[in-house]
């Protein structure tokens, strides 16, 4: 073990920071952007202009842009997120609630797809050209082409609906209401990135097949799945983990239709009902975690490919 | 004494695109025990086909063996079920390649690679076949073997990345080792240093070995015995000495008036005009007609087979008389 290679993981903190810095300002600036403001949505149409203005003080909006991104930035070093104009309460306990929806769904769903998809591009790439292959091609081709939404919708017609084997919508209380809540929402999104991962895995499985170190394998007496598991697999999943890595990256932010399809009460409803009612706050903070989310899952994504590829030196 | 391997009539046939033609043809040798083989012939004459052929490694559902026996040690390669010749492969036979960078897993350690296969052929434990294979490194001449077991692939130079595959594939003792143009790839004092270790080990193990080359300065170092093959056909074989001094096949001869020793001079190296022929478009009769200044119109017309010109020393030419001495320029 070169614990050497390993050195990375301390450096990667910092490097944080600037990827956060970025990502505030944006954010900050471009809910601002967008016309409307939080106070009058609140109070409604028919609101005075002394109420509009008292929730503007109230919540800090009348003070000047960037002496609103310091306090916002001050107040995210000491832990709090600020208070939600639509919720009234802290942003953070907010999140707090929503997260673990969300974590779970793709959680579940990247498990799910791993289980789809590592078999199915075995056995494609293994028996490329006949009738498996191209089944199993045609399907994960279909899987790219299905929009999730309609996809979602149609397992709920069959599997909820018709066989009322899941349900429809929402989010348990126990544990395994949860989990029985969440398989619909995890197979949607499990079927379009197994679809994604399978077809990459199947082509680095052929190539790593007719590569000359399984040839060299073969010569030494082994046999075709023992060069499979041992020699193919291994350098098969390499180019996947970062493949997995980005779609995961895409799917924090993306799982705003599924969670709306199946009233999930996640991350994605509370950032679309931030944007719609103007919380600024809630807005911000949940960007600040998804792009913190996103970081921590390619740092992962680099750890794994570190300890299965003695070659990468990060 | 029954040879330890003998090739007779061996040919290899390619399906490609609807037609369909051989790569390799009527290949012939036999091989003693702790003799090395030499197969010399330009890219694509059918050398590295003829070797994976061997071992019923031929890449693809292309490339099938149409006809011939590979008896080893009496028993017959070419009618085995796939299960069978597999329990041949490294136990029997070992492989090593031109490019060892590309036939070493890169993610697996040196050691795990020279490991799995003892422990698949001799069902020993892993600990005993990782003290085997530590030994087994010290032979190929690895210094440190006992930690350079644990690096990986790209941690090793070109040489000692060859030696790590002669380890492994000498690692269940076969009698045999096919080496593909094991020196190819490496600089000329590594080189060496590979054709010395293969020498030595032939004389401690009494294995026998086909060194395939283009080479001929590395048959006239190591090799016991010649073939040459053009055009997927052996043209010539014999003890090397004989063939050497005295070629009786055109083809032969000028090949060795293309090494650098026979050379005319500074800057000048004669060269052998004309191109290979590619294999699905061979030339009628003997291959080489059309580059051979030799040739007569029966040349083009019948396909001349290998006969004994000297006790040992085949050649396919029916035109030269005597062994061509004085290489050509």
């Amino acid at each position: 073990m070169n614990l050497h290679r390993y050195r990375f993981i301390l450096a990667r903190p910092l490097q944080l920071l600037p990827v956060l810095f970025g990502i505030s300002i944006i954010t900050f600036v471009l809910v601002r952007l967008i016309p409307g403001d939080p106070a009058r949505v609140l109070l409604g149409a028919k609101s005075t202009p002394e109420a509009v203005a008292r929730i503007r003080a109230q919540f800090g909006l009348d003070e000047p842009i960037w002496l609103q991104y310091v306090y916002f930035v001050k107040n995210l070093v000491l832990g709090d997120m600020g208070k939600s104009i639509l919720y009234k309460m802290p942003v953070l306990q907010l999140i707090g609630e929503r997260l673990a929806p969300t974590l779970l769904l793709i959680l579940g769903s990247v498990i799910l797809a791993l289980a789809l998809a590592i078999p199915l591009a075995s056995i494609a790439a293994t028996r490329r050209g006949r009738l498996a292959d191209h089944t199993i091609r045609l399907i994960s081709t279909a899987g790219l082409g299905f929009p999730p939404f309609w996809l979602a919708i149609m397992l709920i017609i069959v599997f909820s609906v018709k066989f009322d084997l899941f349900p429809v919508a929402g989010y348990g209380d126990t544990w395994g209401d949860r989990l029985h809540h969440l398989a619909l929402p995890c197979f949607t999104v499990a079927l379009a990135l197994s679809a994604v991962i399978t077809r990459n895995l199947r082509a680095s499985m052929i190539a790593e097949l007719a590569s000359d170190h399984a040839t060299a394998a073969r010569a030494r007496g082994l046999s075709e799945r023992r060069v499979f598991w041992r020699h193919v697999l291994p350098n098969a999943v390499i180019p996947a983990i970062n493949l997995l890595a980005v779609n995961i990256g895409w799917l924090i932010g993306g799982t705003v239709v599924i969670e709306s399809v199946f009233s999930i009460p996640g991350m994605g409803q509370l950032l679309v009902r931030g944007i719609f009612t103007r919380d600024y706050m809630v807005v911000q903070s949940v960007a600040m975690v998804f792009a913190c989310a996103t970081v921590i899952v390619n740092f992962l994504a680099d750890v794994l490919t570190v300890a299965i590829d003695p070659r990468v030196e990060l | 004494m029954t040879p330890l391997l003998a090739v007779k009539n061996l040919a290899v046939r390619a399906k490609m695109h609807g037609h369909e033609f051989d790569l390799v043809e009527d290949v012939a040798f036999s091989l003693q025990r702790g003799e090395i083989l030499g197969l010399v012939g330009e890219s694509g004459s059918g050398k590295s086909v003829t070797c994976r052929a061997l071992l019923r490694l031929l890449p693809g559902a292309n490339l099938s063996i149409t006809s011939g026996e590979i008896l080893f040690d009496g028993r017959d390669f070419a009618k085995m079920t796939e299960t069978q010749i597999r329990n041949e492969r490294g136990a029997s036979v070992g492989m090593i390649f031109q490019n060892p960078a590309s036939h070493l897993d890169p993610v697996m350690s040196i050691g795990d690679q020279v490991a799995e296969s003892i422990v698949l052929h001799r069902g020993v434990s892993k600990a005993e076949a990782w003290s085997q294979t530590v030994d087994l490194l010290r032979q190929v001449g690895i210094p440190d073997p006992e930690r350079r077991a644990r690096n990986f692939a790209h941690e090793f130079s070109g040489g000692m990345k060859q030696r790590a595959m002669i380890a492994a594939a000498l690692a269940c003792d076969p009698q045999l080792l096919i080496a593909d143009e094991p020196t190819t790839a490496l600089d000329v004092t590594v080189q060496a240093q590979i054709l010395r270790l293969l020498m030595d080990l032939r004389d401690k193990r009494g294995l026998s070995i086909i060194l395939v080359t283009h080479d001929l300065g590395v048959v006239a170092q190591a090799c016991d015995s010649i073939a040459v093959m053009y055009g997927g056909r052996i043209v010539e074989r014999g003890p090397k000495r004989d063939v050497l001094k005295a070629p009786f096949h055109p083809y032969t001869s000028r090949l060795i008036a293309c090494q650098p020793a026979h050379g005319l001079g500074a800057g000048l190296l004669p060269s052998i005009p004309g191109q290979p022929p590619s294999a699905g478009d061979m030339p009628s009769g003997c291959r080489f007609h059309p580059r051979c200044d030799l040739a007569q119109t029966s040349c083009r017309e019948t396909v001349p087979g290998l006969k004994e010109r000297v006790s040992g020393h085949l050649a396919a030419c029916p035109i030269t008389e005597a062994g061509i001495t004085e290489a050509r320029p």
